[in-house]
């Protein structure tokens, strides 16, 4: 099995609209990366970057108008890839009419799988995605988290080696967002290759062992998470509270925001000494000191910018 | 083939499902009455109306069926997006397409056989016997089922590429088109220009010819029917369906999911 569990060359789609689709538009364009095998790969990006395209394109629900993609040494025209990938859509529907067992045993079928393996291993997913109880009812009275378990469900009833999840905390509550970070976990740990894409920073730090940013189409950065968010460290953040009748806060106050009881205060990494020196003067009572990050909307937007600043930056020259 | 049939089956629980084959109740309701009123109104031709009848309403009913299912077997499932989770399985498109079309088929074979049984407990209730001739009528209900069949793979085409209500106008209208195909090569004849009579000439090879199918009339009147028809209409119906089916394979496989 080579190192690189799924290798991504120039990879390139545009889709056609307008009058008679003579018009296109880039939705990706030149994409090249790798996921090793046995890591857990993050794609972060703001709705529309390309994360969906990229991720259809892997699974041939789409065709490239350039480049080309393997799945562990496979040409992603190849069918046999198939065999090997798990895929959840993002928002996945499937057919109404059918309980959860009967659709998790109508796709068992596609991998060839005798009919006790498939009763077998349909009832391990509905367990472990937490729908045993509700096998036997049909899908049109499943809720959108329910869907998401079931789609989460397909794709991993075949243990395949690579795992591919448009969006899989989409439309869950926290306990279920809990148990597919487990589920997560648990397929790194059996030593299979997860791909997901998120616009949720705190999933990707959590699970992620390298993320890739894509936005406008593009591969903006990979890396750890870390190295991506930490570029954007903004400072400390010092929680704190006042003593009732205690001595005047002064300056300081006046910079903090108040939320209840409580006051939140952004320094540098320089001031935060001094600032502290002088709360403690006060007699607050410090509650927690934290690193301020930016956001995943801040640092996409900062790219969003950056992409615009040069766009105009290349009209202006043009003129 | 194995996984083509896994989605046939499930083409055809759908359909099942979506009580699709509740048209069977419409089809018995209609038997019932004229079998028990027909006797009153056609003194002496009873036999005669009751066949037509029955078979009038099998063709009218699969028709209806396959036109407005077909349509949408495709369609629905890129609509709804059930389509994005099976093909990334090890399921080649043109695999999906057939069982589609397979599952179709085969909800119209049970809906056919289950309304050709309603018509010959119709008849048996009317003549209170069955004859040899009226083994006609299976020819007849077998010609009905391969003219549906190949409408499905008409609407199946259609719904590979365009809305359901497009698929509807260009399935019908070729449908419409094809029962005049017999008179597009007499009436060619007829017409001086050279160049419509190589048109006339040429689409009349070209669309399907559902005239072919309808035997109807000699059914109901115990005719025979030949047995080289039979075997014609069946190579037609099964030619001319795969080579539908192959272009919509070919549509299709090049179809963005988006």
């Amino acid at each position: 099995m080579p190192d690189a569990a799924i290798e991504i060359e120039n990879l390139t789609k545009d889709y056609p609209f307008g009058f008679l689709h003579l018009k296109k538009k880039r939705s990706l364009e030149g994409l090249t990366m790798q996921v090793e095998s046995g890591e857990v790969f993050g794609f972060l990006g703001p709705n529309g970057a390309g994360k969906s395209t990229t991720i259809k394109l892997l699974v041939g629900l789409i065709f490239p108008d350039a480049g080309s993609a393997r799945i562990l040494g496979k040409s992603i025209t190849d069918i046999e890839m198939h065999r090997d990938i798990g895929y959840l859509p993002e928002q996945p529907y499937f057919y109404d009419y059918l309980t959860a067992a009967e659709v998790l045993d109508y796709f068992a079928r596609f991998h060839d799988l005798t009919a006790a393996d498939r009763r077998e291993r349909v009832a391990r997913m509905l367990k472990k995605v937490g729908l045993e109880t509700a096998r036997k009812i049909q899908l049109r009275k499943y809720s959108k988290g329910m869907l998401q378990r079931v789609g989460l469900a397909q794709a991993i009833l075949h243990d395949p080696k690579v795992v591919i999840l448009d969006e899989p905390m989409s439309g869950l509550d926290p306990i279920g967002r809990r148990e597919v970070r487990d589920i997560i976990l648990e397929l790194k740990r059996d030593g299979r290759t997860v791909l997901f894409s998120t616009h949720i920073l705190s999933d990707a730090e959590m699970l992620c062992d390298r993320v890739g940013v894509i936005v406008g189409g593009k591969l903006r950065g990979v890396g750890a998470p870390s190295e991506i968010v930490g570029m954007k460290a903004q400072g400390m953040e010092i929680l704190f509270e006042l003593p009732a009748g205690g001595p005047n806060a002064g300056a300081i106050i006046a910079k903090a925001t108040k939320t209840g009881d409580r006051y939140r205060l952004q320094v540098t990494e320089e001031e935060l000494y001094p600032a502290l020196e002088q709360l403690r003067g006060v007699g607050a009572k410090i509650l927690s000191v934290a690193q301020v990050k930016a956001s995943l909307e801040e640092y996409f937007m900062n790219l969003i910018d950056a992409d615009r600043a040069q766009a105009a930056a290349v009209e202006v020259s043009g003129k | 083939m194995r996984r083509a049939g896994a989605v046939a089956w499930n083409t055809f629980r759908e359909a099942v499902r979506d009580r699709v084959l509740y048209n069977l109740v419409f089809f018995a309701l209609l038997m019932m009455v004229a079998a028990i009123f027909v006797g009153g109104i056609s003194i002496g031709i009873e036999e005669l109306v009751i066949k037509s009848l029955g078979l009038s309403a099998i063709s009218v009913i699969g028709l209806l069926i396959a036109m407005f299912i077909g349509v949408g077997l495709v369609y629905k499932e890129m609509d709804k997006r059930t389509l994005y989770a099976l093909l990334a399985k090890p399921v080649r498109r043109w695999e999906f397409l057939l069982g589609k079309f397979g599952g179709l088929v085969l909800t119209l074979a049970v809906n056919t056989l289950a309304m050709a049984a309603g018509l010959f407990a119709a008849l048996l209730y009317v003549k209170q016997h069955l004859e040899r001739t009226d083994a006609v009528l299976l020819i007849a209900i077998y010609f009905i089922l391969l003219k549906v069949m190949l409408v499905v793979a008409l609407a199946l085409l259609f719904s590979c590429y365009t809305t359901p209500l497009l698929a509807i106008l260009f399935t019908s209208g070729l449908y419409i088109a094809g029962l005049f195909v017999e008179d597009m090569r007499t009436v060619q004849f007829v017409i001086p220009n050279p160049a419509i009579q190589t048109l006339l000439r040429g689409l009349s090879y070209l669309l399907p010819n559902f005239e072919n199918f309808n035997v109807m009339a000699a059914a109901a009147h115990g005719r025979g029917i030949p047995g080289a028809l039979i075997l014609q209409n069946t190579a037609y119906a099964v030619l001319y369906s795969g080579i539908v089916l192959l272009v919509a394979a070919a549509v299709f496989s090049r179809r963005n999911l988006k």
